[in-house]
């Protein structure tokens, strides 16, 4: 978005939104808002309606796990070391519009927020998802089922302490004459290891 | 008075008009659907969960595997998104070679589509012209990088390699003669360029040979129109993109609304439907044929005079060349990082959108400043599509759950992830 539209939108949604905006971000021409779990369906509904705004579409929602992200971002991003959030990119078809809302779950055990089915339909299954990926539970969705792993899956395979391999595999056996699960035997390996380089670092000096 | 109950049906999940592995619970009464209930994650293979545990670089090739008909749009998003994160200027030579591909992964798309649909309605003959077409365009794909399907063309920073000066030519063989080969590699003579060129020449004919076969079919129709009605409010609520949007005649696409790479220096037009039924839809994308094939021309003439370098020559995100990598040991230690530890991106999050064939494909990307992403959500045009199958489908024959499955494109590399 150009400058004056991304001002034009700030504007507008420190306008509408008032002392339920906790946080605005800019960044590569993205706007990024910060909402408290108990305002996301007020807050929404705002978003949905209000003329200077007009957010009629609910791009993407998913969920993030931030307990590996590193100290100094969770601190520089206000995270207060909640582990779960859930975001929301919203699309306004009429203004040409985009944003994207973060909204942190108070409860790092039991992840809750409130579900958006109601504003935007296309919610349904995002959330479905985000329950399934990451356990987070959205209090008011019509059928918050499993959606993506297998039926009788146990564990929300995209936590970061889920390991990759995940816990269990399937084979046949051949005495019991059927399919069974064990205990995973593959051995967890990383071919490539994490890097997280201190900054400029390999910047040449002129 | 005998008892009435409606009777529950299992579709799927191996059923030939399912486009993959879709497993639909159909309540019925009588023919009519009740009640569509799509279980998916059949093809689930948490491609975001691996992105994380691989370099950036690594995991470009998992984009192909995600919407697997048209491969190299999903792969320009997920480099966009880590250009925007790096803050990488693209040449743009490799700007108009992205786009040129991108428009022919839009055909490639729309000619499964029309194959596929027009097969699940039950027009047999469409399947076969429309892979006769593919065929030329997937010997493009081969031409610039060695694969038929899932290419890896696309890098941060550009595109892999400039465009082949000769084109694969086929070889006489017991079945074809040496004069038939001879009339086959007619028009493989030349360059990519040229080869792609006759296409553009060609190809405008086939949609017509399509549109003669179905737009006026009166069986065609009879199973299309007012099949999966959707109004323009109903179609944004339930986060429709693409030509599924315009289908209900809501006029948006990224390539004009918010444009990227060199869409703003072309000149093309945006179909758009007025009923938003199945066959609005379909002369939605047949006019996109048309539409992609004339930014398709373009492409090629600016690219006949524009030669210039295709990939970044920062060497802290592209490779060096191959005798720069071998003389110098600058480029050496280059090489070596960036296929070891590979390139860091700053910590950030960024979301890039495209206009996937299908709708608009999405990377949402965090980095925590590491060598691989933290998070990488897709957002899959597809999966909001058939989100909203049960709501389509309500109220029709068992025969239109199948049409209305055709007109949404669904493809389970994408929906699954």
């Amino acid at each position: 978005m150009s400058t004056t539209q991304l001002e034009n939108l700030a504007a507008a949604l420190k306008d509408v939104l008032g002392d339920k905006l906790v946080g605005l971000q800019t960044h590569f021409g993205e706007i990024t808002i910060i909402v408290r779990a108990e305002d996301i369906i007020t807050a929404c509904t705002n978003l949905r309606d209000n003329s200077q705004l007009r957010f009629d579409t609910l791009i993407d929602l998913c969920g993030i796990d931030y307990s590996t992200y590193g100290d100094e971002l969770s601190a520089k991003h206000g995270l207060r070391n909640k582990r779960f959030a859930v975001i929301y990119h919203l699309l306004s078809v009429e203004k040409n519009y985009r944003l994207r809302v973060r909204v942190l779950a108070e409860n790092n055990e039991f992840p809750v927020v409130d579900s958006v089915t109601e504003i935007w339909p296309t919610a349904n299954w995002f959330e479905r998802e985000a329950f399934d990926l990451y356990g987070i539970v959205f209090t008011g969705h019509p059928d918050l089922r499993r959606i993506l792993t297998d039926y009788g899956f146990i564990g929300n395979p995209f936590r970061k302490d889920f390991p990759i391999t995940g816990h269990v595999e399937m084979r046949y056996d051949a005495e019991q004459k059927r399919v069974i699960y064990q205990p995973v035997t593959i051995e967890p390996r990383e071919i490539t290891p994490l890097v997280i380089r201190e900054e400029h670092y390999g910047d040449c000096e002129l | 008075m005998a008892e009435i109950r409606n009777y529950t049906m299992n579709f799927g999940p191996q059923h030939p008009a399912a486009h993959g592995v879709l497993r639909l619970v159909l309540e019925l009464d009588g023919e009519v659907v009740k009640r569509a209930d799509p279980h998916i994650g059949l093809l689930h293979r948490a491609t975001e969960k691996l992105a994380e545990n691989k370099t950036y670089l690594q995991s470009v090739p998992y984009m192909d595997r995600l919407d697997y008909v048209s491969m190299m749009v999903n792969e320009h998003a997920y480099v966009m998104a880590i250009e925007k994160l790096l803050q990488i200027e693209v040449p743009i030579r490799a700007q108009y070679i992205r786009v040129m591909f991108d428009e022919i992964t839009r055909i490639l798309n729309h000619l499964l589509w029309i194959g596929a649909h027009a097969l699940d309605v039950g027009a047999m003959t469409m399947f076969l012209y429309a892979f006769r077409e593919r065929e030329d365009l997937m010997d493009c794909y081969e031409a610039v990088s060695g694969a038929r399907l899932h290419a890896a063309y696309y890098r941060p920073g550009g595109v892999y390699r400039d465009l082949p000066d000769t084109m694969p030519k086929y070889q006489s063989s017991k079945i074809h003669s040496e004069k038939e080969t001879r009339i086959r590699n007619a028009n493989r003579e030349g360059t990519l360029l040229d080869f792609i060129e006759d296409f553009t020449n060609r190809f405008p004919t086939y949609v017509d040979e399509y549109e003669t076969l179905l737009t006026d079919n009166r069986i065609w129709k009879q199973r299309l129109v007012d099949i999966g009605v959707v109004s323009p409010e109903r179609a944004k609520a339930l986060g429709f993109t693409g030509p599924m949007l315009r289908g209900s005649g809501v006029e948006w696409d990224l390539r004009k609304k918010q444009p990227y790479e060199v869409y703003d220096h072309l000149d093309f037009d945006i179909p758009v439907g007025v009923n938003g039924d199945c066959y609005d839809r379909y002369l939605v994308r047949m006019e996109e044929f048309r539409q992609s094939n004339r930014i398709i021309k373009q492409c090629v003439d600016w690219l006949r005079k524009n030669p210039g370098p295709v990939i970044t020559d920062n060497h802290k995100v592209a490779p060096p060349s191959r005798v720069d990598m071998k003389q110098n040991m600058e480029e050496m230690i280059h090489h070596f990082k960036l296929f070891t530890e590979g390139f860091h991106v700053p910590p950030g999050e960024a979301y890039v959108a495209v206009e996937h064939p299908k709708g608009e494909f999405g990377i949402y990307l965090v980095s925590n400043g590491a060598n691989k992403p933290y998070r990488l959500k897709i957002r899959a045009p597809g999966f909001a599509h058939l989100a909203a199958l049960d709501e389509m489908s309500r109220g029709h024959m068992i025969s239109d759950v199948v049409a209305i499955i055709g007109t949404q494109d669904i493809v389970f590399g994408e929906i699954d992830r």
